[in-house]
């Protein structure tokens, strides 16, 4: 598992733009109280994996970072950040090249020049011979390749990844936590990632937080200081794993 | 194939009906005596059936801009939605038979009123299905596009129109249904041409299997207009992948 070619990346990473800061964060709706007192760090280029239950509010504060909603309490500061939504959210009927380039189209460019700029990193992206497919004939981890390419394309420093991996299958989730621990080693942003799944945020992430059950507050942060490119087996990867979910209540 | 079975068996019992003397063909002619009237008088019926077709068609051009309009209009804005949807909705309770006259003496004997009442008769489905196809884009679809910055006119035209699309569809293709009734009414309330009129002037002078012949050929158009309906839905939507053959 370790003989994946991908460029090692160690320490933090040297990245134009801004990090991510939360400070006493806390959101309602309604009477129901989905965040309360987070606080948390993502310094430029640094990966941090927020996980949790379901219903802990990551998805919430994804939408605090982007913009699409405001906190209630506390403050949060962030670059311009782009959103990969659940589920890839791609449009059934633009192809797979428009549907990569649609935040290009959103910000004023011409269906050729958005086009263009997508195709150049087709193949990169494996995805080379199927611009114009449409999403509902491309596989699962086709379908979020091209949903990461879109959000890598909208240009902005702070990447918000929500779930991006949860519909899929745990052979074709596995091959793409290492395709994405590749692509963000080549293209590096700073990265909220948001999973329900410990192990995929201690394989990817520089810093793992983890949230309690609604209202999700922040109950550890975990530094993955592990050299990538990381495995399962690792035994500081199997350790901080562990870790996490005792931290969790979960062992 | 069961269609063709079903539709043969009735015409059969029809043909059969009449023959045996079950009911005074004047009252009600047999299928032959329908289609030989249809054969004998397709030089009245032609141009009659070119005019109906040309107000339809018309009418229904008509009813799917204002539909559009309607729908993207109360979609988008409210206010417009609260003052529009009790009209659009009571336009339906205003029976075209009834107001059909008092359209002709507006607008004269001329093809405006018979597009006015065939639209009449076909902008609420377009209207309704559009603005429901509108409203049922994917949210998460949405929640990217707001993450993008995107304006309204942006999501509109990127995410809520093409959604919208398979809906409306189904709106044009109830309404190409439909449409032929409207063109009916605007004709019997004052038309020199026309399937309708010719319908009406049959009737008069008692040339019942003419008048049937006429309303064959307004069920086929229907049908005709219909079938049109559903080719251009499968080339526009085309990311849809389809079972069955579908269509009428």
């Amino acid at each position: 598992m370790q003989t994946e070619a991908e460029t090692p990346v160690v320490g933090p990473r040297d990245v134009d733009g801004a990090g991510v800061e939360l400070d006493a964060v806390g959101k309602s709706y309604g009477a129901v109280r989905a965040l309360r007192g987070v606080t948390l760090r993502a310094a430029p280029g640094e990966i941090v994996a927020l996980a949790g239950p379901s219903g802990c509010g990551k998805s919430t504060l994804l939408e605090l970072v982007c913009g699409l909603t405001a906190a209630d309490e506390g403050h949060v500061r962030a670059g311009a950040a782009a959103l990969m939504p659940q589920r890839d959210a791609l449009l059934p009927w633009l192809s797979a090249l428009d549907n990569a380039g649609l935040a290009l189209r959103v910000a004023g460019a011409s269906r050729a020049q958005a086009r263009a700029t997508a195709h150049a990193h087709f193949a990169a992206f494996g995805l080379d011979g199927f611009e114009r497919a449409r999403p509902a004939t491309l596989s699962g981890g086709m379908r979020q390749r091209v949903a990461f390419l879109r959000t890598l394309l909208a240009g902005r420093p702070v990447l918000c990844l929500d779930e991006p991996f949860g519909a899929l299958d745990a052979l074709t989730r596995l091959q793409m936590q290492r395709w994405l621990a590749g692509a963000l080693a080549r293209e590096p942003r700073t990265v909220l990632l948001v999973t329900h799944d410990v192990e995929e945020a201690v394989l990817l992430a520089d810093r793992v937080v983890l949230l309690s059950p609604r209202p999700g507050r922040v109950v550890a942060t975990l530094d993955v200081a592990v050299a990538r490119p990381r495995a399962r087996d690792d035994r500081a990867v199997v350790e901080l794993r562990e870790r996490a979910l005792v931290a969790l209540g979960a062992s | 194939m069961t269609a063709v079975l079903a539709l043969l068996t009735l015409l059969a019992g029809w043909e059969a009906l009449v023959r045996l003397g079950g009911v005074d063909p004047l009252l009600l002619p047999s299928p032959m005596q329908v289609l030989e009237a249809l054969w004998e008088d397709r030089a009245l019926l032609a141009p009659d059936l070119w005019t109906t077709t040309y107000e339809v068609v018309l009418g229904l051009g008509a009813a799917a801009a204002t539909g559009a309009g309607l729908a993207v209009a109360m979609h988008l804005s409210p206010a417009l939605r609260g003052a529009l949807r009790p009209l659009v909705i009571g336009s339906q309770a205003v029976p075209v038979p009834v107001i059909a006259p008092l359209v002709i003496l507006v607008l004269g004997f001329g093809l405006a009123p018979k597009i006015l009442l065939v639209a009449l008769v076909c902008f609420f489905p377009i209207t309704i299905n559009l603005y429901d196809g509108l409203r049922a884009a994917d949210p998460e679809a949405r929640r990217l596009l707001r993450s993008l910055q995107a304006t309204r006119w942006q999501a509109l035209r990127l995410v809520e129109a093409p959604a919208a699309l398979p809906a409306a569809f189904t709106g044009l293709k109830v309404a190409a249904a439909v449409a032929v009734i409207g063109a009916v009414f605007a004709e019997w309330a004052g038309a020199e041409a026309g399937l309708g009129h010719a319908l009406l002037t049959a009737n008069g002078q008692l040339e019942t299997a003419r008048a049937f012949a006429a309303t064959l050929l307004l069920f086929l158009l229907a049908i005709a207009l219909y079938g049109a309906c559903a080719l251009l839905e499968r080339r526009v939507v085309d990311w849809i992948p389809r079972t069955g053959t579908g269509g009428p």
